[in-house]
């Protein structure tokens, strides 16, 4: 992780010579997106950061909201040391499938440390110890403000000062991040320079009390079409469940932004309805999925707007992947190449990932035809087989259940981020030791970690802590 | 000037086709603006019925015919008959209460009807006095355009009228002026007046006729036969009835930084504008189109952006249609925008939109037909034989039949397909004068 915490290369703004901290996603006098300055090639700057001063962190107490609950997440119970499907995997009422009937061990082979085949780690560490070795000792605050902003400040006290040279305009107008010198017409883009101005899109964090999301464009692509969607639910006995969507619009369909979005409201909104009123989640979260599904065909009804002449108008599409967090269960469904981790707090516990692609190189490995790297190192890897839209030939939800038997993280999160950490293992390693308590900081950490690579897609990550604590429980 | 009411102002579209994905480092934007304007309802049946319109219906409207009237005109005498009876027809198919008035010109312009400096206004009577009036043209006397030009711009000013319109025709080369008097008429008239052009016979000029279009936005076109002018003189009439909304002009506004390498009419037919650019405030410029009825054109644009990150995105153009309003101020008809977005997705940044392409495609074909001819002319028949063959490839991939038709009247085809061509022996004035005239024609991309 040390890679991460460098100091940016940038020291000041190519826009305005504002100078900058390390970690600013957008300059703090003008709003230039700093994402957009290609950096050097030897020295990358981390243009995500968790928003902490480089140095020492503050002194504070621990943030309390987030540590995991006293052991009240279900003790995993005897297993036999046959190869039977483990039990701790799914309780009674809970076949471990998909929504397909498909059997799920099966599909999850290739994560070496996946949750339910290793009923050895399954000890649990005394409840209320420290998450782990790695955790770092005094904790940030839960300021959301130390997370980088999205460029709304522009009255930042020190932007009149670094630039007198130009004319004040008119009060309301909007200055051009890209020149400074242009207001930005009604269409959005620079009178001056003709720049297209950061949509808001380009850059979303989110963070609620139990679980946080973070969208990026990166650093190739002209815009973001990925969306997320975060919320808390609460189960009819009262306890809380958290839920996250995280969708991926297909590039090659019309209008994939429009789609991700819709997907993403369409699931969260679907799970809020359904949870509370006692839905088992894994049926809901089939239920969020095939309610998405259809939010999404119905864009293809829609007219296209009017720029749009392309002559393949294809349907709108996009993947989904979606995690509900409850007291003792753990929900994920899938449709596309987007995934989902499993990252125990104790980091010497198994890593898996939750979910298999419907995608091509996925196909070809599950058919034993290539093996793993020869399948993704095919340009045809990242072909999708399912996904969100009308021109599906058939929806086919997964979902699976799970009953980790320790605190952790999901991760959720598109190819945007996992291209750059494949295997659970690496993606584990990216994730900030102290994600649990962290889940905003760390998805930052994560999106941070896909920029520095390249960022060659859009990235979104979902961070939810498991389990899901109960409302204003704080540490004991 | 141009007072409208509501019910006849065309309304303006802006479609922008362009392929907007740059490869790393890509720095140039084409984009195909297709303009149409679909008129208030009524223009439809005010072409094929003129008549059908009162006074005081349809736009106010000026048109000055000027028939040459030069010693060259009786040699053979049908070209004068020809003119007059093309001048009548052309008489008959005012709308009532349209303003016109008869130019004969020579060496000198004259009056011919209704005279005294005055416009006439059209109407059963006055239809028939200007009929009778032309009987009293005959042919005699030289030839200087630029003062039949400036005569009809004096006699089109008297009017306050949104349309002003000139129909000319000649048969001969602008012999008793200096090309540089044509081109000083022309720069007074621009703008002012818009005017169709036609050479009878074979002893005109092409680019003296083709250029007096060019200039005023109207039409050119050759008619050999003299006995197929009243048909021509008709349709030219009733297209320019059919105009509604004058002085429209393209608007081009580009960010800092953008360089415009060229701006063409490429619909119906290849007209160059890149230099007939007016300033219009910081980052604008007005490129003339003249007046528009019921119809569609194209224009080519091409513009150079200064390069920009993957995954950047800018607006390398605005585009407009706009009019002057009454009090000097611009009505904005309708705006598209042409955009540059930088990709690392090189199908996306290394497909060519199909309308560019086509596009391109036609201006070439205008292109080499010109430069064919010329080399024919001077004798180069190898460069002529490269060129027109390379036209002949061009006007049959992209299905412009009638460039094609026109082509194989100057050049035997071998094969279209691989543009082998042989010239012919023997080629017929009009059939050469015609390609030439007819060579900016471009059709439209297959749908």
């Amino acid at each position: 992780m040390s890679q991460m915490h460098q100091p940016a290369a940038l020291s000041t703004c190519p826009s305005c010579e504002e100078p900058l901290e390390s970690g600013d996603l957008f300059c703090d006098a003008c709003g230039y997106d700093l994402s957009a300055v290609p950096p050097p090639p030897s020295d990358r700057p981390t243009v995500v950061l968790n928003g902490m001063p480089p140095g020492p962190p503050p002194a504070a107490p621990p943030a309390p909201a987030a540590a995991p609950a006293p052991a009240q997440w279900p003790v995993a119970p005897e297993v036999d040391s046959s190869d039977t499907p483990a039990p701790t995997h799914r309780s009674a009422d809970l076949p471990g499938t998909d929504s397909g009937g498909g059997d799920l061990a099966a599909s999850e082979q290739t994560a070496p440390g996946q949750v339910p085949a290793d009923p050895d780690d399954y000890l649990l560490p005394a409840p209320g110890t420290s998450p782990g070795p790695e955790a770092p000792g005094p904790e940030a605050p839960a300021d959301p403000r130390t997370g980088p902003q999205p460029a709304t400040e522009a009255a930042h006290p020190s932007a009149g000062a670094a630039e007198p040279v130009l004319p004040t305009p008119p009060a309301g107008t909007k200055l051009c991040v890209a020149c400074r010198a242009g207001h930005v017409a009604p269409d959005g883009y620079c009178e001056n320079c003709g720049h297209a101005q950061p949509r808001e899109r380009d850059h979303m964090e989110q963070e609620l009390a139990a679980v946080a999301a973070v969208s990026d464009r990166g650093l190739r692509h002209h815009r973001n079409e990925d969306a997320f969607a975060i919320s808390s639910a609460a189960l009819p006995d009262g306890s809380p469940a958290t839920v996250a969507i995280v969708c991926d619009g297909v590039s090659s369909a019309t209008r994939p932004d429009e789609a991700s979005m819709a997907a993403s409201r369409a699931a969260n909104a679907a799970l809020q309805d359904a949870l509370p009123r006692g839905t088992h989640p894994q049926q809901a979260m089939h239920d969020a999925i095939v309610a998405a599904a259809e939010a999404v065909n119905s864009l293809a009804a829609e007219p296209t707007s009017a720029r749009e002449h392309s002559p393949h108008q294809n349907a709108p599409a996009c993947t989904l992947v979606g995690a509900v967090v409850t007291g003792g269960l753990l929900v994920i469904g899938w449709v596309g190449d987007s995934r989902a981790y499993w990252v125990p707090v104790d980091r010497t516990g198994p890593t898996a990932r939750l979910t298999e692609d419907d995608s091509w190189a996925a196909q070809m490995v599950a058919a034993g035809l290539m093996n793993e790297a020869e399948a993704y190192a095919d340009e045809r890897a990242h072909a999708i087989t399912g996904w969100l839209g009308a021109d599906a030939y058939e929806l086919e939800p997964h979902t699976a259940s799970f009953k980790p038997d320790r605190p952790g993280v999901v991760v959720v999160c598109t190819d945007g981020l996992w291209n750059y950490a494949e295997a659970a293992q690496d993606m584990a390693r990216a994730l900030p030791a102290d994600a649990a308590l962290r889940p905003l900081h760390s998805a930052q950490v994560l999106v941070g970690h896909a920029l520095d690579g390249g960022g060659h897609d859009n990235v979104t990550v979902a961070i939810l802590p498991f389990p899901a604590a109960p409302q204003g429980a704080g540490s004991a | 000037m141009a007072i409208f009411s509501k019910s006849n102002v065309p309304q303006f579209t802006v479609d922008v086709y362009q392929n907007e994905y740059l490869p790393e480092g890509g720095r140039e934007v084409n984009a195909i603006a297709t303009v149409t304007s679909t008129g208030g309802g009524t223009i439809g049946s005010a072409v094929g019925a003129p008549h059908l319109y009162s006074a005081g219906e349809g736009p106010d409207a000026a048109v000055a015919i000027m028939v040459d009237c030069s010693g060259s005109m009786d040699y053979p005498p049908t070209k004068m008959r020809g003119a007059r009876d093309a001048t009548a027809a052309a008489i008959d198919a005012l709308r009532d209460g349209v303003h016109f008035a008869v130019i004969g010109g020579t060496h000198v312009a004259s009056e011919v009807y209704p005279g005294g400096g005055r416009l006439a206004v059209a109407g059963p009577g006055t239809r028939a006095q200007a009929k009778e009036a032309l009987r009293k043209l005959s042919a005699g006397g030289g030839t200087a355009i630029g003062t039949w030009l400036r005569l009809a711009d004096r006699l089109l000013a008297s009017a306050d009228v949104s349309i002003r319109h000139g129909i000319l025709l000649t048969d001969g080369r602008n012999e008793h002026e200096s090309p540089e008097d044509l081109r000083a008429s022309l720069d007074a008239c621009a703008g002012r007046f818009t005017c169709d052009a036609r050479g009878v016979g074979t002893d005109w000029e092409v680019k003296e006729v083709t250029g007096i279009a060019s200039a005023l936005l109207g039409t050119a076109d050759i008619v050999a036969d003299p006995a197929g002018l009243a048909a021509d003189f008709t349709q030219m009439m009733e297209s320019a009835m059919g105009k509604e909304v004058a002085d429209v002009s393209l608007r081009l506004w580009t960010p800092m930084g953008v360089e415009i390498m060229f701006v063409k009419q490429v619909a119906p037919t290849v007209e160059e504008l890149t230099d007939r650019r007016t300033e219009a405030g910081p980052r604008a410029g007005d490129y003339p189109t003249g007046s528009w009825g019921d119809e569609s054109r194209d224009y080519h644009i091409c513009v150079r952006v200064p390069g920009a990150e993957l995954g950047q995105e800018m607006l390398a153009a605005r585009v407009s249609l706009i009019v002057p309003g009454a009090d000097g101020t611009v009505q904005t008809l309708s705006q598209g925008l042409v955009r540059a977005v930088w990709t690392d997705d090189m199908a996306a940044s290394t497909s060519i939109n199909p309308q560019v392409a086509h596009y391109t495609g036609q201006a070439e074909l205008a292109q080499v037909i010109q430069q064919g001819l010329d080399a024919r002319k001077s004798g180069d028949f190898d460069g002529a034989t490269a060129k027109l063959g390379r036209a002949v490839q061009l006007a049959s991939a992209s299905g412009n039949e009638d460039t094609a038709k026109l082509l194989s009247k100057v050049v035997d085809v071998v094969d279209a397909t691989t543009g082998t061509v042989r010239l012919k022996a023997r080629v017929a004035e009009a059939d050469e004068m015609t390609l030439e005239t007819r060579s900016t024609k471009t059709v439209r991309v297959k749908k």
